[in-house]
């Protein structure tokens, strides 16, 4: 699908004759020599793109132009140079009449401190961007009622905002936004202003809306937390630049340079590193018609303690452990000699790794990780668990020590080039 | 100080002002003609119903605005206007008073808007105004008696002219401080200037510009008090017989008429500027009693 907003070397300068700065920026000059010349440059050279359905977080401290950036995606502020598309039209060589209708059909806005109406209700607030569209009133009274109601204000229209709490204000800002209908939503540091419980809540209702109503949402914060928390991709900003694009996981283990690096020293990586990122492929898998003869050879050849068993449609079966199996040929027996089935936990792919460690304590095994499907993707070892949190712990922006690419997808069967690593070998 | 030549400025006004009165003397009968109906209207309007009537209506209107302290109030220091036997010439003074600060609000609102919307009309605006401000307001009196004799008239126009600034400057300053983040969230929906005007910095901006409402009330009855020097009829005029006869009793009485108006209009202006701190009024308790029924409803 073509990406909803995509934005090509977006530059905004601020001062008499802007363009002239953008000549110098490109020249090479930096941001000093500008302030020197009596130009800000709050925005340069940004280019991006947000897919739909997409939460997509610019990250930046303040002053790194993000609030900027986010004005330019709705025409709030006009760019001194570069371009941007809304849904394939450039949004910069629109009438301003047509640009009015962009901002009634396809983009609204949630703003830091609510910026509601306070000579208006609750109801009238939240029906305003439809007043504006030019809606009658009993349908945007109503569409208005099944926005707060979504955002869990149901039976306040009435109320004046003054009467609500910050994060009950919000919420009317943002039902404000959802009635509106638009498929793009801009937030701008949107739950900044609240106090962190209620933030938590609203990240987690975000989310949850966002799942429900498919809007693709371009969000601001200056809390990389709440970045790493509620963004599919996030974009780092630093004095007005765009300096890293990527998932949580890409920026938490490839720091683009060290301002990304020093930046996420303070995460908690346990809460945004998940299975799938640090676990590793076992050297090999069983499929579940054969027998203990065949488990026996592989478990020698991998000199690995334990060997996970999947059906034919690489859901897993279950877990066969080295005594067990030496016993079944000993035996002579012909069927698989499972472990009992609570010795095998499997756990989805995005489960934090925080959440994991529970689990491992109480498995002598490693832990198995499925996709969304219930599908194989390979295993966590307790020796694996813990050099991940070790790693975490020091904060230590390097990658952990875990075989392959984090957040590879990695194929169940068939790689029978896995090196036996350390990890492995003590796991026994 | 022979070297500095004499610049003839007072006598270029005069000439400018004699040329009007030649060649515009149309539109200041047009003039004429409207202020002395609107102000005769309104005085018989004032003066028609019975005075004890009258003071019920005024002090419902303070109960309805304000609080019942207020209509109290209202109704005992008018009944000692009526005792003293100055109720007609306060409700003369009233009626040039309303009738000046209408046409002031009228034409200073737009002008506020214009400025506040506008750098360029701002900067133009506001050295007017000044101007207009510390003119000593006697000397509009000359002018305004040379267009329209003397009369109701030519007061209501000095009053005019010297109570419009801070209309003019408080509609400008209610609507620069309305939240720029609120102005953005109706462009950001789409508004246009004309419905961010009207929807968002008007409502926002209204007890600023009450604010200067009430101070263009104050200064019109000032200003209207002066105007009895050249024959705008009311409390002014007594003042002015007063002083010309050293009547110290006639002056004492219409001076405390001057006050009580001043108090009454004064209150009732600045309640309806901030609604919101009156919680005890009729309206205030009218609102409550249907926001309730409506919530009640849902």
């Amino acid at each position: 699908m073509p990406p909803v907003i995509s934005a090509e070397g977006l530059y905004k300068v601020f001062g008499r004759r802007p363009a002239r700065g953008v000549e110098a920026l490109r020249r090479g000059s930096t941001r000093d020599d500008l302030r020197e010349d009596g130009l800000t440059a709050a925005v340069i050279d940004a280019s991006f793109s947000v897919d739909p359905g997409e939460m997509f977080v610019v990250m930046g401290l303040s002053g790194s132009g993000k609030s900027t950036l986010i004005r330019m995606v709705n025409g709030l502020l006009p760019a001194t140079a570069g371009t941007l598309d809304i849904g394939g039209q450039n949004l910069f060589s629109m009438s301003p009449a047509k640009v009015r209708e962009v901002r009634r059909k396809r983009i609204s806005m949630v703003f830091q401190h609510f910026a509601l109406l306070p000579h208006r209700t609750v109801g009238e607030n939240a029906a305003y961007g439809l007043e504006i569209s030019g809606l009658n009133r009993s349908d945007r009274e109503q569409k208005a009622s099944t926005a707060l109601e979504m955002v869990g204000l149901k039976g306040w229209e009435g109320y004046k905002p003054s009467a609500l709490s910050g994060g009950m204000q919000q919420r009317v800002g943002l039902a404000r936004a959802l009635a509106a209908g638009t498929d793009i939503l801009l937030m701008d540091e949107a739950f900044s202003a609240l106090d962190p419980l209620i933030r938590r809540d609203m990240q987690d209702q975000l989310i949850e809306l966002q799942q429900r109503l498919e809007k693709t949402i371009l969000f601001i914060t200056h809390d990389l937390n709440e970045a790493m928390r509620i963004g599919d991709r996030i974009a780092m900003m630093r004095d007005g630049r765009i300096v890293q694009i990527g998932t949580s996981e890409e920026i938490l283990n490839e720091p683009a340079n060290d301002y990304v690096a020093k930046f996420i020293q303070d995460v908690d990586r346990s809460r945004v590193l998940t299975a799938s990122a640090i676990m590793e492929q076992p050297p090999e898998v069983l499929g579940s018609g054969q027998g203990p003869r065949t488990a026996h050879k592989l478990l020698r050849e991998t000199q690995n303690s334990w060997l996970v068993v999947l059906h034919r449609d690489h859901t897993p079966a279950g877990m066969l452990l080295e005594d067990d199996v030496a016993e079944a040929v000993q035996a002579g027996r012909s069927d698989l000699p499972w472990s009992p089935p609570h010795e095998m936990h499997v756990v989805r792919h995005d489960t934090p790794i925080a959440d994991l460690f529970a689990p491992s304590a109480q498995h002598r095994n490693p832990l198995v990780v499925v996709d969304d499907d219930g599908k194989f993707l390979g295993v966590v070892p307790r020796v694996t668990l813990l050099t991940a949190a070790g790693v975490a712990h020091e904060g230590s922006p390097s990658s952990p020590s875990s075989p392959g690419a984090p957040g590879d997808t990695v194929s169940a069967t068939g790689s029978s080039t896995v090196t036996i690593d350390q990890e492995g070998s003590e796991a026994r | 100080m022979n070297f500095i030549p004499r610049i003839p400025i007072g006598e270029w006004a005069e000439s400018g002002i004699d040329w009007l009165t030649d060649n515009v003397a149309g539109l200041f009968d047009v003039i004429s003609a409207i202020f002395n109906f609107l102000v005769g209207n309104l005085t018989y309007g004032l003066t028609a119903l019975e005075p004890l009537v009258m003071i019920v209506i005024l002090a419902l209107i303070a109960w309805v605005v304000r609080s019942w302290q207020l209509a109290i109030g209202t109704a005992i220091t008018f009944l000692i206007v009526l005792s003293m036997e100055q109720w007609v010439h306060m409700m003369e003074t009233m009626a040039l008073v309303l009738v000046a600060t209408v046409v002031a609000v009228v034409i200073a609102v737009p002008v506020g808007i214009l400025a506040a919307s506008n750098r360029a009309v701002s900067s133009v605006v506001r050295p007017i105004m000044d101007f207009m401000q510390t003119m000593p307001a006697f000397v509009y009196l000359i002018p305004a008696v040379t267009f329209f004799s003397i009369g109701v008239v030519p007061g209501m126009v000095a009053t005019i002219i010297f109570a419009l600034p801070p209309g003019v400057r408080m509609t400008e300053l209610g609507i620069r401080q309305v939240d720029g983040e609120t102005v953005e969230a109706g462009e950001a929906f789409g508004a246009s200037s004309w419905q961010i005007l009207r929807g968002i910095q008007l409502p926002l901006a209204v007890p600023t510009i009450m604010a200067g409402v009430n101070q263009v009330i104050m200064l019109a009855l000032s200003m209207g008090v002066i105007a009895g020097m050249i024959g705008a009829p009311g409390l002014g005029k007594e003042v002015v017989a007063a002083i010309s006869s050293l009547d110290l009793a006639l002056g004492v009485e219409a001076g405390l008429g001057v006050v009580i108006l001043a108090v009454y209009l004064d209150r009732i202006t600045a309640a309806l500027g901030d609604s919101a701190t009156y919680t005890k009024s009729a309206l205030a308790l009218v609102q409550k009693a249907r926001a309730r029924r409506a919530t009640g409803a849902l």
